[in-house]
């Protein structure tokens, strides 16, 4: 184990941030902290860098008291979320700077420095930027920037707050197949922040579900999706619908029909199914919960459509494009079935 | 849609234009002029003449002494204070953030009072420092006091709202990267503020050689000896000493226009970084 945190809480005034959160991580392992805001993300992160103290509750990194060290001697390297480039430097003199305040005994030689930074600066693909200042950089080249300068110090451990979080569509799934290389690459554990819920399940080795400072779930995306621990985790995890149902021990009971269903602890026999937008079948006849349909709208490869069924509430259904039958069109009447339903208590 | 700018009629700018060069020439550049055209009317050798007086001497010595002393204690302060202010959060940061406004509001007379009240011969600890032989008012030490007080708050306004805007990722970052405090501040924050600092501390100087109202309660106005150029003008004008009054006065004004000057090439120059928003907006590809 090399990272450990354990029951950490931290209050800001009366504003609890973090309610006794407790987690681990394997040397190597990529973790993504996924939440809504003000769910303790980026404050648990700036706890184990260092930059904010629990109020009780252990950090330890192999085996060593983190808590008892200063942000300087954990050798943490951290990207913020709006970089934090030093803006008087230039890209080489950022990246050269974890190396260029170590104390004299220990500090490389200049040209092993200027060599650190060529090698970082090609890892990072910025070869030939090192004269500029970080307001002449994009937004995904100062990022890569700060990540570069993270790993000049030869970090323990990497964080990242909201890596992506202020870059366009496009630049950000470049980036973030691009920041899992560098990590296979390095070897270095790596925590990173996100609200991005897809963000998190495709990059990390396992994703920890935050709310409101404490932990809703720890598990690998498989995991998450396929066992989530609580409606909240279902539904932050992508859109999601609700249907109230009965329990029979497997299948969630609806009026007329039923569906194979995932059925969390203490649900039912009345309880509440969730089911996924693409986890539906669209038919005319048969079996399914009778709705009509009120919108059609085009989503990149996906065709989602909005029925209302006959108590008035939405349900939102995605098929592939040509698997939606051409004559189908708003103000149709068709029966809508479930793939899979998760089961949880009704709140 | 609305349209952003409503139409106006031609003649209505250029008549506010008209306007508003005309009070600034009647109630800046009149008495500006002014002053020059005095201190010259008895011509270059009278003007002269006017820096040859001991006493007028004296009186640029006291100035550029108080001035060395005060500007660097403010700005050693107005950092302490700004950095305290924005990269901290406590209680009663409002307070210090109105009591660091507290001068600008207060008027000089009660900045120089305040010293008299606490180190006159009949303040509160005057006696004690009599006995051991120390005199605050009517002294240099006074004066010193005074100027402090009354331009305390330039250096830290310049700096707090930029400061603020700058936000403290660079230091945490720093810090993370294994940066001492002194480093941190040394490396990071000076470079980060030092245009704005600059500009503080030119504006600090320019109030500290200019004070008159606060200087003149403590300075006990003893010619040669404790009377500054503001107050060495007055006493000059009080004796009919017109043409050395305002060649004195002439130099001060001038040190205004050089202060003027600099602050305009450095807004010029460097105005992104004295009133800058943050980076975190990076620019676009």
């Amino acid at each position: 184990m090399s990272l450990v945190v354990s029951k950490i809480t931290k209050r800001f005034g009366r504003y609890p941030a973090l309610k006794g959160v407790s987690l681990n991580a394997e040397p190597g392992e990529f973790l993504a902290l996924l939440g809504p805001s003000g769910s303790g993300k980026t404050t648990l992160l700036r706890v184990i860098a260092g930059l904010e103290t629990p109020d009780s509750g252990e950090v330890s990194f192999e085996q060593e008291d983190y808590l008892a060290l200063t942000p300087r001697e954990r050798r943490i390297g951290m990207v913020f979320q709006h970089y934090a480039l030093f803006r008087h430097m230039t890209v080489a003199r950022n990246i050269a700077f974890g190396l260029r305040v170590l104390p004299r005994k220990i500090r490389p030689a200049r040209a092993q420095i200027e060599d650190t930074v060529k090698r970082l600066l090609s890892l990072v693909q910025l070869d030939g930027l090192e004269g500029r200042y970080p307001a002449q950089l994009s937004g995904g080249q100062q990022q890569r920037v700060a990540l570069a300068r993270a790993l000049a110090i030869k970090p323990r451990m990497l964080l990242l707050d909201e890596p992506f979080g202020a870059l366009d569509a496009k630049v950000r799934k470049d980036l973030r197949h691009w920041l899992r290389r560098v990590h296979d690459e390095t070897g270095v554990t790596t925590i990173f922040v996100t609200h991005d819920q897809e963000e998190a399940m495709d990059l990390a080795d396992r994703v920890v579900v935050l709310r409101e400072g404490r932990i809703e779930q720890i598990g690998t995306p498989e995991t998450l999706d396929a066992r989530p621990a609580s409606a909240f985790v279902f539904d932050f995890l992508g859109d999601s619908n609700q249907l109230p149902c009965q329990v029979d021990r497997d299948r969630a009971l609806f009026e007329g029909f039923s569906a194979p269903a995932v059925v969390a602890p203490g649900a039912g026999p009345a309880a509440t199914a969730w089911f996924r937008p693409h986890e539906t079948r669209l038919s005319s006849s048969g079996e399914g919960l009778p709705v009509t349909v009120a919108d059609i709208l085009i989503k990149g490869a996906m065709v989602r459509l909005e029925c209302r069924s006959r108590d008035g509430r939405l349900y939102e259904a995605d098929y592939p494009k040509g698997t939606v039958p051409s004559d189908l069109i708003i103000g149709a009447n068709v029966l809508l079935s479930l793939q899979r339903a998760f089961v949880f208590p009704n709140i | 849609m609305r349209a952003a700018t409503p139409a106006r009629p031609a003649g209505l700018s250029w008549l506010l234009i008209a306007a508003g060069l005309a009070w600034l020439g009647l109630a800046i550049l009149l008495p500006l002029a002014s002053v020059f055209v005095e201190a010259f009317r008895k011509g270059l050798p009278v003007f002269l003449a006017a820096f040859d007086d001991p006493d007028a001497q004296a009186a640029i010595r006291l100035t550029l002494t108080v001035a060395l002393i005060a500007v660097p204690l403010n700005a050693l302060f107005g950092i302490a204070a700004a950095w305290t202010v924005t990269k901290f959060e406590f209680r009663g940061k409002t307070l210090l953030l109105s009591l660091i406004d507290l001068p600008f509001s207060m008027s000089p007379v009660i900045s120089g009072l305040v010293w008299v009240l606490l180190f006159g011969a009949n303040g509160w600890f005057g006696p004690q420092l009599e006995n051991l032989g120390i005199q605050v008012i009517f002294n240099v030490t006074g004066i010193v006091l005074a100027t402090v007080l009354v331009t305390l708050p330039f250096v830290a306004r310049e700096l707090i709202p930029l400061m603020q805007s700058q936000g403290a990722d660079e230091e945490c970052a720093a810090i993370t990267l294994g940066a001492s405090g002194l480093k941190t501040f040394s490396l990071v924050t000076l470079p980060n503020i030092s245009w704005a600092l600059l500009y503080g501390v030119l504006l600090c100087n320019a109030r500290a050689m200019g004070e008159f109202g606060a200087v003149s309660v403590v300075s006990g106005h003893i010619r040669g000896l404790t009377d500054t150029m503001p107050l060495h003008v007055e006493a000059l004008y009080n004796d009919y000493q017109y043409a050395s009054a305002f060649a004195v006065a002439s130099l001060l004004a001038g040190l205004a226009l050089v202060t003027l000057a600099a602050k305009s090439l450095l807004e010029w120059r460097f105005g992104g970084e004295l009133a800058r928003p943050t980076l975190s907006e990076p620019i676009k590809k």
